[in-house]
């Protein structure tokens, strides 16, 4: 009993001394409820670069960038040509499993954080995220400047589920931050994981995790997951529901 | 007041939608007809997804045919022998629509099938009724009687049956074959379909107008049932609550409709729905020709995790 935990507290702080800082952070709210009205709000998250003994005197300024991700879905985009003199759907590519909503922070423009080489790999920036696509047989993420990516990419910022803000993380001392993470009132239901990625003179070193959850309550989404889980009764109960309109409707203006 | 649609995914002002509601329902009062290819391509263009607002609209029309077959089946006016025959065809005709539906969504094609079948079809409905229209109007003018009604092709066609209360002698396969056909077009275009029907079942079938009205009504509210249900377990894409919306305003305004349609007469209620029916089709042949404000779209194929 002992010794386990011995080696788990031995593994802990060899984590902590090898990674020099660690990330405090927390979100105001885990639990997003959408009601009915609900017309968008701001979530914050705030937090801490916590330094230690061997965190290096000369590391001053930190760079942080923050991934929101909301739950994972497939996708299709189409692209409508001219045949005939009229405009018809074309071509398509599938995306694979990306996030229904997506947004990075950073507390200055990401080019100035950390190199191209780096952004790439820790995926900074909408253009280095990382969106899975079937073209043909085969899976890949495309060049950031292809067509069909950037409408995607394009589509999503229009309707506020994808964005990018590299002013939106604020130091309220040299340690201390906080983001807003703005949710429109169209934002998806699910579990969102928010990713915070610590970055010093242009290196990585360290990142931390938190989530939040958003549920729709009220009448509307239980008709919504009735539909979709009950669509016998749901059928049933709306064609009863026809005939019980229509048939007050000829007691109401009965003309005898 | 603003209230969200749970299966269209947005928020509509309530009286919009009751407004559009009881202006179609007017119309459709006044020209007896159930006045769902208005209403699909009006909810279109306030933004729902064509295939929301043609599953949504099937029940609409469900409710407005209903309360219109009750009263024609007090005053008899309703054929049930004729009916029964007509819904075998129907509620085939629905079922291959619906899986058509299906098919075409996942191909991405829906939303232009639906346009294409609304140019089509409103186009070549909307042209012969006002130029019918126009025909027997200028025939009143010149004070001519209309021409006689003659036996067509139709009634030689075999497995003949006796439908009493219209009294004719008619074989079941055209009888049938446009049952298919209404239901088919009615679940992908989102439409009753008695804006077609009464028209062939007068001209070609040669049911007597005692009856015509009465009986497509009930084959306009079996099929909309139908499709109702089969949308609702295949594509989960009907919105009760939209659907409940339209209902109210719908049944209230067929009511004040159909007092004003007394007061027009015939051939010019003929031409005027004409060119309604037209002029829709003409709207939607626009929407095809000029070129979108963004030629991308995504869709969602539904979230997992």
């Amino acid at each position: 009993m002992i010794r386990p935990l011995l080696a788990f507290l031995l593994v802990l702080l060899l984590g902590s001394a090898a990674r020099a800082e660690r990330l405090i952070v927390s979100v105001s709210n885990h639990r997003v409820t959408v009601t009915p009205n609900y017309s968008g709000e701001e979530l914050v998250l705030f937090g801490s670069v916590e330094k230690d003994a061997t965190t290096p005197p000369d590391r001053t300024a930190y760079d942080l960038v923050v991934t929101v991700m909301g739950p994972h879905a497939d996708m299709v985009t189409r692209r409508k040509e001219r045949t005939f003199g009229i405009w018809i759907n074309t071509d398509y590519r599938q995306f694979l499993q990306v996030p229904s909503y997506l947004a990075l922070f950073a507390n200055r423009s990401f080019d100035a954080i950390t190199s191209p080489e780096i952004a790439r790999r820790q995926q900074i920036g909408l253009n280095n995220v990382l969106l899975m696509q079937r073209v043909g047989g085969d899976f890949a993420d495309v060049v950031p400047n292809d067509a069909f990516r950037s409408a995607f990419i394009r589509l999503r910022t229009q309707r506020g589920l994808y964005r990018e803000d590299p002013s939106a993380v604020t130091f309220l001392t040299p340690t201390l931050f906080r983001t807003g993470i703005p949710l429109p009132a169209e934002v998806p239901i699910g579990t969102y994981e928010v990713e915070i990625k610590l970055f010093a003179n242009g290196a990585f070193i360290g990142k931390t995790e938190t989530a939040f959850e958003i549920v729709k309550v009220g009448f509307e989404q239980f008709v919504a997951t009735t539909a979709r889980q009950n669509g016998l009764i749901y059928g049933l109960v709306t064609a009863a529901m026809a005939l019980m309109t229509g048939w007050m409707a000829s007691i109401v203006f009965r003309k005898d | 007041m603003q209230l969200y649609l749970p299966i269209a995914d947005l928020p509509v002002n309530v009286f919009l939608v009751l407004a559009m509601g009881a202006a179609v329902g007017f119309v459709s009062g006044m020209f007896g007809i159930g006045g769902g290819f208005l209403m699909t391509p009006l909810l279109i263009f306030i933004g729902i997804t064509p295939a929301v607002a043609v599953a949504s609209v099937a029940s609409h029309i469900a409710a407005s045919s209903f309360s219109g077959a009750l009263s024609y089946w007090r005053r008899r006016a309703i054929d049930p022998a004729l009916a029964s025959v007509l819904l075998c065809g129907g509620v085939t005709g629905t079922a291959l629509g619906v899986w058509t539906f299906t098919q075409l969504r996942a191909l991405g094609q829906l939303d232009l099938m639906i346009a294409l079948s609304y140019v089509v079809l409103l186009g070549t409905v909307g042209s012969l009724m006002f130029s019918e229209g126009l025909r027997a109007l200028m025939r009143t003018r010149r004070g001519a009687l209309p021409p006689r009604r003659t036996h067509n092709w139709i009634h030689g066609l075999p497995l003949k049956m006796r439908f009493k209360r219209s009294r004719i002698y008619l074989s079941v396969i055209p009888v049938v074959v446009v049952g298919i056909m209404i239901g088919f077009i009615g679940a992908i275009m989102g439409i009753g379909g008695g804006f077609i029907l009464v028209p062939i079942m007068i001209y070609l079938l040669r049911v007597p107008t005692s009856t015509v009205i009465g009986t497509s009504m009930v084959l306009t509210l079996v099929t909309m049932l139908f499709a109702t249900m089969l949308h609702a377990v295949t594509n989960h894409l009907v919105d009760a609550v939209l659907a409940l919306i339209l209902m109210v305003g719908g049944v209230t305004g067929a009511q004040f409709g159909a007092r004003a349609g007394q007061k027009i007469r015939g051939e010019q209620l003929r031409l005027l729905l004409g060119l309604l029916i037209l002029s829709v089709g003409v709207r939607f042949a626009i929407e095809l020709v000029i070129q979108p404000s963004d030629l991308f779209t995504i869709r969602e194929l539904g979230v997992s995790g």
